[in-house]
């Protein structure tokens, strides 16, 4: 099952490598890795979206908490949450495509960020399956270039927060 | 206040810190730390002849007294030549600081001379890591390290040193922190009192308990506990390779070893139990054979400090979080205040299975052979040491018949490299531990094989005057490898055997100690308690063993725990 592990991590030099370095060790897959400070600059908060059964994530869990530099851990996948995902996806843009691109784009609420006389760049946020959703629908009506995605960010609904 | 320089720093702190040891190897990147160990006095150095062996020494030394061991290397190739140390004693959580030069931080990233990425190298193998980046923080970083590697699950901390932090022209104040805390390490300590309360209940209910003790017990130093309970409620003691000594090998409850070379009694006790009372264990694939066969009656109980060690490859149903000492002295009161006992009739038929299982006699060996049998030497050492030395040893065959026929009764006794099975592990352990107990017996079992891996440290011992003796069951073959080319690759003997082996009584005399050579059995006795009546000399008794023995029992790949080879030709 795919899992949002949200992290709070000391910002201190070699701490990134740490955790990455544990699910290599451990055989753990990582799907997408996001990694920026929190409003707390001391800490980092990290996102690992992993394809894990329910032991093995709970192997996870209690591995990452054993780092010294890791403060929480959290599978915000098991309750209510939100989660989003920012990609830019360049297309090639020529001739009756050009119009066809931007119909798709609106379509998915994507905005045109970039332009030349052959190419869109695309902006796009929402949930994972919504991207890969949009680019499928790009790919049938013009060539993709090039797509950079940002891997998943997320945070629990309502109440619930994940504070050092 | 005080001003120190980055160097001076290092040493205060670790006198400050109560060392009393450190195990090092100079070179460019630490020499100002060595000019400071020259200048400042209250720490003892023991120079090694090889990084790896210092690691070990450090390491014997913290098996045998619980202390944090203390390692001092050098950059690069001073640094690698201690990863496999490193990497042992992560396995067996020994608490270790190991301190490494590096090379100025201004040339970190260059590929400098003796440059290497020592955080990065050992970042799997260690607990915690630490690049030095400002020395007026050394202080602060050292005090973590030992509160690290010394709480929760010890485990060895790397601190690296970058040579312009220990320059000894530039000042620094300094003040060694009396505690220290961090917002992100605070490992539990007392066990949740309601799941102490339902791991007694079904304690108490089982018909069919054991105890199960590993290196946990060791390391929390609740053997006291572990005699209470057991005997309080009558239940067979089982042990891990690490928990030899944390209950008397030789009280009529301990059923001995367990695993992949445990006492027919003690597998097939596990196997037959209904309830596995497991005390700082950590259920490793040596220990279950096929999880998918394990104890299929078993309620399982578990008491760890390191939550990651529950669960992690068999499913536990009551597991309580904490330090083993506290957990059973809660456990023990609650004990002393509870009306009902165990079903002491139950007992008794459990009891019943076991001597039966005992008659089995596993451990006997043919006294008759006219050769020395490994096994007769363990035996003939115990006896002549009262089963009361330090028996530090190394990997392989000699090790297992250490564990089965050397009965440790307590605890930091039994020195071994269980979890990595590193071979070059038992000389320089054992001399660790023999500069912590000058007064003690202390005895390295090793091989053939191992010795000749950590060999050079004859030399240190000489130097520091660290008289153990060495133990070599010498087979002339890498006896595990071969047991294993006999049983599996139909004695196909690939590399596993040593002809050129040296002659190790005049290498030992070489290195000034006293070598000694036996092989004929009816000399093993008086040779041997020759041999140990030299209290101050190290003495290498080299003893040509029988090459044809395995060691049994030896549990049937892929099976249960209760399905093992009994001999060449017995199956259980």
């Amino acid at each position: 099952m795919r899992r949002i592990i949200s992290v709070l991590l000391e910002n201190q030099p070699g701490a990134l490598s740490r955790v990455v370095g544990l699910f290599s060790q451990r055989g753990y897959n990582i799907e997408s890795l996001t990694v920026a400070p929190t409003e707390d600059t001391t800490l980092s908060r990290l996102n690992i979206t992993v394809l894990a059964d329910e032991s093995i994530l709970e192997q996870i869990e209690k591995q990452l908490h054993k780092l010294i530099d890791i403060l929480k851990v959290a599978n915000i996948t098991e309750a209510a949450h939100i989660e989003r995902e920012l990609a830019l996806v360049k297309v090639k843009a020529i001739g009756d495509i050009r119009e066809e691109v931007k119909r798709t784009a609106d379509i998915f609420r994507g905005q045109i960020v970039d332009v030349t006389s052959c190419l869109y760049t695309i902006q796009m946020a929402g949930p994972s399956e919504k991207i890969d959703a949009f680019i499928n629908a790009l790919a049938e009506v013009t060539k993709v270039i090039e797509v950079s995605r940002s891997g998943v960010v997320g945070l629990s609904r309502g109440e619930k927060s994940m504070k050092a | 206040m005080e001003k120190l320089s980055g160097a001076s720093m290092i040493v205060r702190s670790l006198i400050d810190e109560g060392v009393s040891h450190i195990f090092g190897y100079p070179g460019g990147s630490v020499l100002d730390i060595y000019d400071a160990l020259h200048k400042i006095a209250g720490v003892e150095h023991i120079l090694v002849r090889h990084e790896q062996a210092a690691v070990h020494m450090a390491d014997g030394y913290a098996r045998a007294t619980g202390k944090v061991g203390v390692v001092l290397v050098t950059s690069g190739p001073g640094a690698t030549n201690a990863i496999t140390g490193i990497a042992t004693a992560y396995m067996d959580s020994i608490p270790m600081v190991v301190l490494s030069g590096q090379v100025p931080s201004s040339l970190i990233g260059n590929d400098a001379f003796q440059e290497c990425d020592m955080i990065g190298i050992s970042r799997p193998v260690v607990k915690h890591s630490f690049l030095v980046k400002n020395p007026a923080e050394i202080p602060e970083i050292v005090k973590k390290a030992f509160y690290i590697a010394s709480t929760g699950r010890p485990g060895p901390v790397v601190i690296d040193l970058p040579k312009d932090c220990l320059n000894p022209e530039l000042l620094h104040d300094y003040v060694y922190p009396e505690s220290v805390k961090m917002r992100s390490y605070n490992p539990t300590t007392t066990g949740h009192k309601g799941q102490i309360r339902r791991g007694l209940q079904a304690l108490l209910a089982a018909k069919k308990p054991v105890l199960y003790v590993g290196g946990g017990a060791i390391i929390s130093e609740c053997d006291k506990q572990i005699l209470s309970l057991a005997e309080q409620l009558n239940i067979p003691v089982i042990s891990t390779l690490m928990g030899l000594g944390a209950f008397p090998g030789s009280h009529k409850q301990s059923l001995g070893m367990l695993g992949m070379h445990g006492t027919y009694e003690a597998n097939t006790a596990m196997h037959n139990c209904d309830l596995i009372f497991g005390i700082g264990v950590r259920f490793d694939d040596r220990t279950t054979n096929n999880v998918e066969k394990y104890c299929p009656n078993a309620t399982i109980l578990h008491i760890d400090i390191d939550p990651a060690s529950i669960s992690k490859t068999v499913r536990v149903d009551i597991p309580i979080v904490g330090s083993a000492e506290n957990i059973l002295d809660s456990m023990l009161e609650l004990l002393a205040e509870s009306k009902t006992s165990n079903d002491t009739e139950a007992l008794e038929q459990w009891w019943q299975d076991i001597n039966q299982w005992r008659e089995k006699k596993c451990l006997e060996f043919d006294r008759n052979s006219g050769r020395i049998k490994p096994q007769q030497v363990i035996e003939t050492l115990h006896k002549l040491t009262n089963g009361d030395a330090y028996v530090a040893s190394d990997v392989g065959q000699h090790q297992m018949f250490a564990a089965l026929y050397y009965s440790f009764d307590k605890p930091r006794r039994w020195i071994n490299s269980g979890g990595l099975g590193t071979m070059g592990f038992g000389l320089p352990a054992a001399m660790g531990v023999k500069m912590a107990f000058p007064d003690e017996t202390v005895v390295c079992v090793t091989g053939d094989g191992s010795i000749q891996m950590n060999i050079q440290e004859l030399s240190t011992a000489l130097q520091y005057d660290t008289p153990v003796k060495i133990i070599n069951l010498n087979n002339r073959f890498l006896g595990m490898v071969k047991q294993w080319q006999d049983m599996i690759y139909s004695g196909r003997h690939s590399h596993s055997y040593m002809d050129s082996v040296p002659n190790f009584a005049k290498i030992a005399e070489a290195y000034g100690h006293v070598g000694m050579t036996i092989s004929d059995p009816a000399e093993l006795e008086t040779k041997l308690a020759e041999a140990l009546a030299m209290k101050d000399r190290l003495v290498f008794v080299d003893i040509s063993v029988d090459e044809t023995e395995h060691v049994y029992p030896m549990l049937i790949r892929g099976g249960a725990m209760n399905e093992m080879w009994l001999s060449k030709t017995e199956k259980s």
